[in-house]
């Protein structure tokens, strides 16, 4: 059953659940942290729209810089400023940034340690018809890679919305990664965020004992949520781990999560719309193989590239729909 | 303008720089040579008189920006820190070692007085840009952002994306400074990638173009003056200098680009620096 204390979306596994671009919340997210502080910079590279920054735009035209289409100048020119004392935004596909301008990245942001804030959009397979080049299921793997780097993954709009503006005020460089498409809004306002924090989403009713762990992040804690669901159906018991920061990862957080099952475990899923190698999956796996080591099952991309399609029709090619959820976590009972 | 003594004054502290960059360069066993002596005359114009900058107090937040690109000539700008008053001259002969400030290619976490850390090149004159542009949108005009490129660096996109961007929103307050010594690390420049003429490319984008002789301090101080009195776009002094400049045996050969002296070698180096090619005496003597 949903954890009754984070004022999650009691609506969220309703057929007309409501369903809202995670990017959506980072525009506007990003507009309340302009108006938080004035240092705050917005710099785009020919997609002002479609990553949601036009609502920054719009109020403060003299703040936001249009770079055109170069993801290399966009980040060094970041850099330049952040070390001037602006805070700067700087938004693109995650396919171009920070894929295309990951040395930059690394050498001016992290390497500089300067406060850039690398909002991703169009992140995972859900990109949908626009096919494999536009479809960044690498992303995770070569930022979290990165020292100084923080990593957060929204699980839906409302959430990017409160990471948005939490991570206006850190001085780290961050990546946020976000979805393209409409997904399920699964958090409310209320719901707890902190940078850094994982949160219990899910957990067996009747005080039952768990016998897997899923650790999900991004838009698929839905699916994942949707197969505890019907796992309990099944009387089969998991706790549902929704892990928003990557990097850093949680350490406490997730010891605790195996911990408080009585250490009853037999092991833990990852599910995440990435690729298997170097994602979220294996940030669990390079933690839990020193520290409580419990088989694992991956749920994500092996080892392809994404095509055209509707995200609904990709999710479930790729084997990270709610069905794989259920058979992973079958195979660990 | 510079006086006659002053110009006699930036000879020898540009000789003592060089000597330091050789004498840095054969006690670390790696590095880049050719760069680094074909820059010492403009850095110490910057350094001891251009620039607004205190050494005593670096993080005086008025200070003149001076962004280095290609960072692989970081020992003239370790050499002429140390000389203006940064930090000890005996701290040069670190370079390149383990815990060493000077890492072999700037990192501002170890020497967190640098404006940047570099190495990979052609991000360096976006940073640049974008300093400038932070000024500009907080009304900062205070200080000037100098951005010093390499002539090799223009063979990558990066650098053409920061000039699109510096003229578009007329960054009156950035001074590129283009080490223009026709050498990069496999050969000559026009015949690696060719890069013709240089001045006509940056006049074609728009920026403020001036063509100088990078060793006639008079004519670069001129320059940087008229590059400061630009009102409606970035300014790029184009400088023409010789690699390896101030030991003959060096000078325009692309082969002295990344590599460092031998021990005779520097000798060599070391004995004709210091009578400046026999033209002064200089104050080691």
């Amino acid at each position: 059953m949903l954890n009754k204390d984070l004022n999650l979306n009691e609506k969220m596994f309703d057929a007309d659940v409501e369903q809202v671009p995670i990017r959506k919340g980072f525009g506007e997210g990003f507009l309340i942290a302009g108006d938080n502080n004035e240092q705050v910079v917005g710099i785009c590279a020919d997609l002002t729209e479609s990553t949601m920054m036009h609502l920054f735009r719009d109020k403060f035209p003299n703040r936001f810089v249009q770079v055109g289409v170069a993801e290399q100048n966009l980040a060094t020119v970041a850099s330049g400023m952040a070390a001037m004392g602006k805070i700067p935004f700087i938004s693109s596909y995650a396919m171009f940034s920070p894929g295309r301008n990951w040395e930059q990245i690394r050498t001016t942001i992290c390497y500089n340690d300067r406060p850039v804030k690398i909002a991703g959009s169009h992140a995972g397979i859900s990109v949908g018809p626009d096919g494999g080049t536009h479809q960044a299921i690498e992303d995770i793997a070569i930022t979290r890679v990165i020292p100084n780097m923080c990593v957060i993954s929204p699980v839906d709009a409302v959430q990017a919305k409160l990471a948005t503006i939490a991570c206006a005020i850190t001085p780290t460089p961050t990546y946020l990664r976000l979805v393209r498409e409409k997904t399920a809004i699964m958090t409310t306002e209320k719901t707890p965020f902190e940078i850094g924090k994982s949160y219990i989403y899910w957990q067996p009713m009747n005080n039952n004992i768990a016998t897997v762990g899923i650790i999900a992040t991004g838009a698929l804690v839905h699916k994942a949520l949707l197969a505890a669901a019907e796992l309990e159906k099944e009387n089969i018991y998991v706790v549902v781990l929704a892990l928003p920061t990557i990097k850093p990862l949680d350490t406490d957080g997730v010891l605790e999560f195996i911990k408080n099952n009585g250490n009853k475990l037999n092991g833990i899923v990852t599910v995440e719309e990435h690729q298997i190698a170097g994602g979220m999956g294996s940030a669990i796996a390079e933690f839990l193989v020193q520290n409580n080591p419990l088989p694992m099952r991956f749920v994500g991309v092996k080892d392809k590239f994404g095509q055209s399609g509707k995200p609904e029709e990709l999710i479930e090619h790729y084997g990270m729909g709610t069905k794989d959820i259920i058979k992973a976590v079958k195979e660990l009972l | 303008m510079l006086t006659d003594n002053e110009v006699i004054d930036l000879e020898v502290k540009a000789n003592n720089i060089r000597e330091s960059i050789i004498s840095m360069l054969l006690e670390a066993g790696s590095g880049h040579t050719a760069g680094p002596l074909g820059m010492a005359d403009i850095f110490s114009l910057l350094y001891f008189k251009i620039l607004k900058h205190n050494p005593k107090k670096p993080d005086w937040i008025d200070r003149d920006r001076l962004v280095l690109s290609n960072g692989h000539i970081c020992p003239v700008l370790y050499a002429t820190m140390a000389h203006v008053g940064y930090f000890e001259i005996s701290e040069l002969q670190t370079l390149r070692k383990f815990g060493s400030r000077l890492q072999g290619h700037p990192h501002r976490e170890y020497l967190p007085i640098l404006e940047n850390s570099s190495g990979p090149l052609g991000s360096g004159l976006s940073q640049a840009v974008g300093m400038a542009l932070a000024d500009k949108i907080s009304n900062n005009s205070e200080r000037y952002i100098y951005a010093m490129l390499s002539d090799g660096e223009h063979d990558e996109g990066n650098t053409w994306e920061g000039i699109m961007l510096g003229a578009k929103y007329k960054l009156n307050n950035l001074i590129a400074i283009v080490d223009r010594n026709h050498i990069q690390i496999d050969g000559n420049t026009e015949d690696i990638m060719p890069l013709g003429d240089l001045k006509i490319k940056w006049e074609s984008f728009n920026w403020h173009v001036q063509e100088v002789d990078g060793h006639n301090f008079r004519a670069m101080e001129d320059a940087i003056n008229e590059a400061k009195s630009v009102s409606d776009k970035p300014s790029v002094i184009i400088a023409i200098t010789i690699p390896g400049r101030g030991v003959k045996e060096f000078e325009r050969d692309y082969k002295w680009h990344g590599k460092p002296p031998n021990y005779d070698e520097a000798d060599m180096a070391l004995k004709e620096l210091r009578t400046l090619g026999g033209k002064i005496i200089s104050e080691h003597q």
